[in-house]
């Protein structure tokens, strides 16, 4: 197992480093110096030259990037050119949006899919397999930011229960609070979550479908367990894996589906900061965030690999 | 309910929907209701009626003629961006599956290293770099595209290969190359197929996502997803500007995967069995 672990641990240490290079190179073409960006257009091109050498703009791109990386293992992520703050203290106050959201959105996403997904495998082939499937069908094809239009429409402007956006902050002094947060993120978290939802019910669904298939199904309903006892007991537990695969993958989708949701919500997080720092050329917090979310991905799903051998013992280190 | 009927079933009914998306944006060229670029202020925001089937938006274009054009943008995207993906995943999947050895485990390394940036993320990422616009924008998501191409490839492939024929091909002294182009492409072309349809329906969301966005088509052309952000504004005025584009877009990407979901079932009848 050690060894399994170590070796999946440069694999991800080899990503990270490797996503960090391909970051930094696209970002190096990015048309418009930060320096004249933060100038204006009619800035003197000595002004612009001073400010380039003050943000160490004019070193070789390889000692910026090697800058970048040291920096990084002492969890300095540089100073923002637009904020004039540090970008890891930028960065903290975001995510304390973003994954709240994400993790929220995970776990209806989770709930939904599990109960809609055994609940059409227990009614193989009757209606109501093939209502909770069509309305999966619908859900897959939903846009996430439209379905949160709609509930805006729905609960901000008609029935006017939430507030269509904005983000009243965790703590009370800034006038928000532990709930008002929640509220404020839940919304958003089911418009991420039917989405995902509809395709991990199918998932869900087909997966617990192959199980009940096997033989100690039926010896554990032979040996008179009640059919909801075999499906919950044996039947999900083994039915774990490619969910769980799927789960892995979709955290990914998830991350991109929080940079478009928190903009039609006025949230914000990360994915806010990113977009609003590609506008005003602030390459060093794009890049910083960029490279956050790939490692976010690149870790989640690490750690499902990890989950695999917990779930079912079988499964062993040179299996993966 | 029988499967083959219900495969049939949402095979027709997603046929039916892409016929009729395809059939929105050709129409678009020949004739629209009213006009989708004209500004008129004194027509701004009026409800649906007979003058204009679906209202019109805050400059007084006809949201119906909009929704016509739109298909076009959405089309564009999905055609182009599943080709350019369809093209290197196919090449680099095929070559994985012929050679193996290190050629198939750099490919797919890189194919892995790509799954860890999210598709969108990464789109708002290139767009960003070399500008807004429908080009850079299907570009983007046609790199996304390529990784996704290239696993399905390879692994359907690389059951191919293991096909007593293929090795009897072999043994005959077929080149690789011959081989891959008489046995192993005819055999994986079906399961091509039904991921292209799936890789357009995606195209399609990610397209409506980096125009609501700002970054994929730009105006004047109309697009549902822009259409959908500056209805956003309008959401306490005039709700119902939020509704059509989104049920475009829903509609389409319905009709796409009821296709996909039906050609594979159609295609594949000993998959259409397990499920």
């Amino acid at each position: 197992m050690s060894i399994f672990l170590l070796k999946r641990l440069l694999t991800l240490i080899a990503t990270l480093l490797g996503a960090s290079a391909v970051v930094f190179a696209v970002l190096e073409i990015l048309p418009g110096n930060a320096a004249q960006m933060l100038m204006g257009p009619d800035a003197a091109p000595e002004a612009v030259q001073a400010m380039a050498e003050q943000l160490g703009l004019n070193q070789p791109a390889w000692t910026r990037y090697g800058q970048w990386l040291a920096g990084l293992l002492q969890g300095d992520m540089g100073t923002s050119y637009a904020y004039g703050s540090p970008v890891s203290g930028l960065v903290w106050e975001r995510l304390a949006v973003t994954v709240p959201l994400a993790v929220l959105a995970m776990a209806i996403t989770t709930a939904l899919a599990l109960a809609a997904g055994v609940f059409a495998a227990s009614r193989h082939r009757r209606w109501g397999d093939v209502g909770v499937m069509g309305l999966a069908q619908i859900g897959i094809a939903i846009p996430n930011f439209w379905f949160a239009i709609l509930l805006i429409l729905l609960f901000s402007v008609k029935l006017q229960w939430f507030s269509a956006g904005g983000f009243p902050g965790w703590s009370e002094a800034d006038g928000g609070g532990f709930w008002p947060a929640l509220q404020a993120l839940l919304l958003p978290a089911i418009a991420l979550a039917v989405v995902q939802a509809a395709i991990l019910a199918r998932i869900t669904r087909s997966a617990v479908l192959d199980v009940l298939r096997e033989d100690f199904v039926r010896t554990a309903r032979a040996k008179g367990l009640s059919r909801g006892a075999a499906l919950w007991r044996h039947v999900l537990r083994n039915a774990m894996i490619p969910v769980l695969t799927v789960m892995g993958l979709q955290f990914a989708n998830l991350l991109a589906g929080t940079i478009v949701v928190e903009n039609v919500f006025y949230l914000p997080g990360l994915g806010r900061l990113i977009f609003q720092s590609i506008a005003n050329r602030d390459l060093i917090v794009v890049r910083n965030c960029v490279l956050l979310l790939a490692a976010m991905v690149v870790i989640v799903n690490f750690v499902v690999d990890l989950l695999y051998a917990a779930i079912d013992p079988r499964i062993q280190a040179s299996d993966i | 309910m029988s499967v083959r009927l219900s495969s049939h079933r949402s095979f027709w009914l997603g046929a039916v929907l892409t016929s009729l998306l395809i059939a929105c944006a050709l129409l678009s060229f020949a004739w629209t209701p009213g006009s989708a670029y004209e500004m008129n202020m004194d027509a701004a925001l009026q409800p649906p009626g007979s003058r204009h089937w679906l209202g019109t938006d805050a400059f007084g274009r006809d949201v119906a003629s909009q929704i016509l054009v739109g298909a076009r943008a959405s089309i564009a995207v999905g055609l182009i961006a599943v080709g350019i993906g369809l093209a290197a995943g196919l090449a680099l999947g095929l070559l994985a599956s012929a050679r193996r050895g290190w050629t198939e485990e750099i490919i797919m390394r890189l194919a892995d290293f790509t799954f860890a940036f999210p598709a969108l993320l990464s789109a708002i990422m290139l767009t960003a770099v070399f500008g807004a616009g429908m080009v850079n924008a299907i570009i983007a998501i046609g790199i996304f595209n390529i990784p996704t191409f290239a696993r399905i490839t390879r692994a359907s492939a690389n059951a191919i290969w293991a096909r007593d024929y293929v090795t009897a091909a072999r043994a005959c002294g077929k080149s690789r190359t011959a081989i891959t182009l008489q046995h192993v492409l005819p055999n994986i072309a079906s399961v091509l197929i039904v991921q292209a349809t799936i890789q357009f329906a995606l195209a399609i969301l990610a397209e409506a996502a980096l125009s609501y966005l700002g970054l994929g088509t730009q105006p004047p052309q109309p697009s549902w997803g822009r259409m959908l952000s500056e209805a956003q504004t309008l959401m306490f005025q005039a709700p119902l500007l939020a509704i059509w584009p989104g049920l475009a877009i829903a509609l389409s990407v319905l009709g796409l995967n009821l296709l996909g979901d039906g050609l594979r079932d159609l295609l594949d009848p000993r998959l259409a069995r397990t499920r």
